[in-house]
């Protein structure tokens, strides 16, 4: 088995469909809240074998999306610096920032290298030893395990000229904070690979304390029509609680050496969520044992500038309270290869996914 | 963003991993899986290891998804 084709059978998910049909009563709406999942829904077509009185909305959980520009902000400013290298995951450098975006300083011949992981960055550090390399991290609680391991690296091997501009981020408190927006949702559709950290406890206070089901989830279509299914059958007997759909990688208490590892290095502190402001103890700063390694020890910035996004809709889109169609710019000016707002950048973006699937809802896949 | 693909490890070399994802080779830190060997499948997530595949749990995932799709054909 490898884990992919297995899930993807065709004929199970249109017989789950069925089933959401025959039990489905009334409107119900579940908010995804995992970028991936928003990706796998419009690259599967899975609107298309649901229901019409099933609404799926896109929560705040793509990171690129949600990390505000004044990161973005910080990190041009650094990139401007004298023997300065830049690392970061792909998609941040194309977020427009107040007035440039990482793509553009590098244009303009700023050192700016995309890296697949923390530990890659550090190498890049070892290799330039006359240069500080900072790292842009960012990410939910699935990422930033691996940030942790790349500072405790960097620890044990003195790298000296290696630095963290942390944009980590914690996912229940958004979730929360959707919640008490009084967005109409009958559950959630959790992140799996958070999950897969974490394990399935951080959702509880959920279904405790607001009476919402979560369904932990996997990326393959049968993963997710399966946990549409759960979620009205949980609908339908007033049941709300935690489940996990996603067997095969979740468990109630997530990977205890990642979790070891995040906790070691990183405390929560409030954080700046683009449509949300700050969320108070959503995000993650290194310990003081590690502040040798903030980039904010070595670097001042400015004051933080309001957040202006003129008539970009992106925030009110991470809060699920509009559809990307709704936006003006959307696919006027503000197009994958120009984009005006953070959620048509990333590939989980759903603006970036809606674009790129809205004319194909029923493609290879359906 | 964190989305992670299934991936198989080939090798392991320390706490680093070379897998397999569908033919392409990548790097994988180890730092966060115990026991890993040759043969695993993992989640492979921004250059890490963030958890192994349980074969056990999909088996059985597929097989409750089998009897229930077996059951609607007969209704």
């Amino acid at each position: 088995m490898k884990y992919i084709d297995e899930f993807r059978d065709k004929q199970l998910v249109i017989k789950l469909a069925g089933h959401i049909k025959n039990l489905a009563r009334g409107d119900l709406a579940f908010m995804e809240v995992c970028g991936g999942h928003t990706s796998a829904i419009h690259r599967f077509g899975i609107k298309s074998f649901l229901p019409d009185n099933i609404k799926l909305i896109s929560g705040p959980g793509c990171p690129v999306c949600v990390t505000g520009k004044e990161f973005i902000d910080k990190a041009v400013a650094c990139s401007r610096l004298k023997n300065v290298i830049i690392t970061t995951f792909g998609d941040l450098i194309r977020v427009p920032g107040t007035v440039s975006s990482l793509e553009k300083e590098r244009a303009k011949g700023a050192d700016i290298r995309i890296v697949f992981s923390g530990l890659e960055a550090l190498d890049i550090a070892i290799a330039n030893p006359g240069s500080r390399v900072i790292f842009l991290g960012i990410g939910f609680e699935t990422t930033a395990p691996g940030t942790a391991v790349t500072i405790k690296e960097a620890l044990k091997k003195r790298v000296e000229n290696f630095c963290l501009l942390s944009a980590h981020k914690i996912m229940p408190p958004a979730m929360e904070a959707i919640i008490k927006e009084g967005v109409n949702i009958d559950g959630f559709i959790c992140p799996g690979h958070v999950a897969a950290i974490t394990g399935s406890g951080i959702f509880d206070f959920i279904p405790e304390k607001y009476k919402l089901g979560c369904v932990i989830t996997g990326f393959e279509p049968v993963d997710i029509t399966q946990a549409i299914l759960m979620l009205v059958n949980q609908v339908n007997s007033n049941d709300p609680k935690t489940e996990i759909q996603y067997r095969r990688a979740v468990t109630k208490d997530g990977n205890s050496m990642a979790k070891k590892q995040m906790e070691d290095v990183f405390e929560t502190c409030d954080a700046f969520w683009r449509g949300f402001g700050i969320i108070p103890g959503s995000g993650l700063k290194l310990r003081k044992e590690f502040t040798k390694f903030d980039a904010g020890e070595f670097y001042q910035f400015d004051p933080e500038s309001p957040e202006n996004d003129g008539s970009c809709i992106c925030g009110e889109i991470l809060r699920g309270k509009k559809t990307p169609p709704d936006c003006p710019l959307f696919g006027n000016e503000c197009l994958p290869d120009n984009p005006i707002g953070a959620c048509m950048v990333s590939n989980e973006g759903a603006c970036n996914t809606w674009f790129k699937y809205s004319n194909n809802e029923c493609n290879n896949y359906t | 963003m964190c989305l992670s693909v299934p991936a198989r490890i080939i090798s392991i070399d320390g706490s680093m991993a070379e897998v397999s994802c569908g033919g392409t080779i990548f790097k994988a830190g180890l730092q966060m899986i115990e026991n890993a060997k040759p043969g695993d499948y993992i989640l492979l997530h921004a250059g890490f290891a963030i958890q192994k595949i349980s074969d056990e749990e999909a088996v059985e995932t597929l097989r409750l998804l089998k009897e229930m799709k077996d059951a609607m054909d007969e209704m």
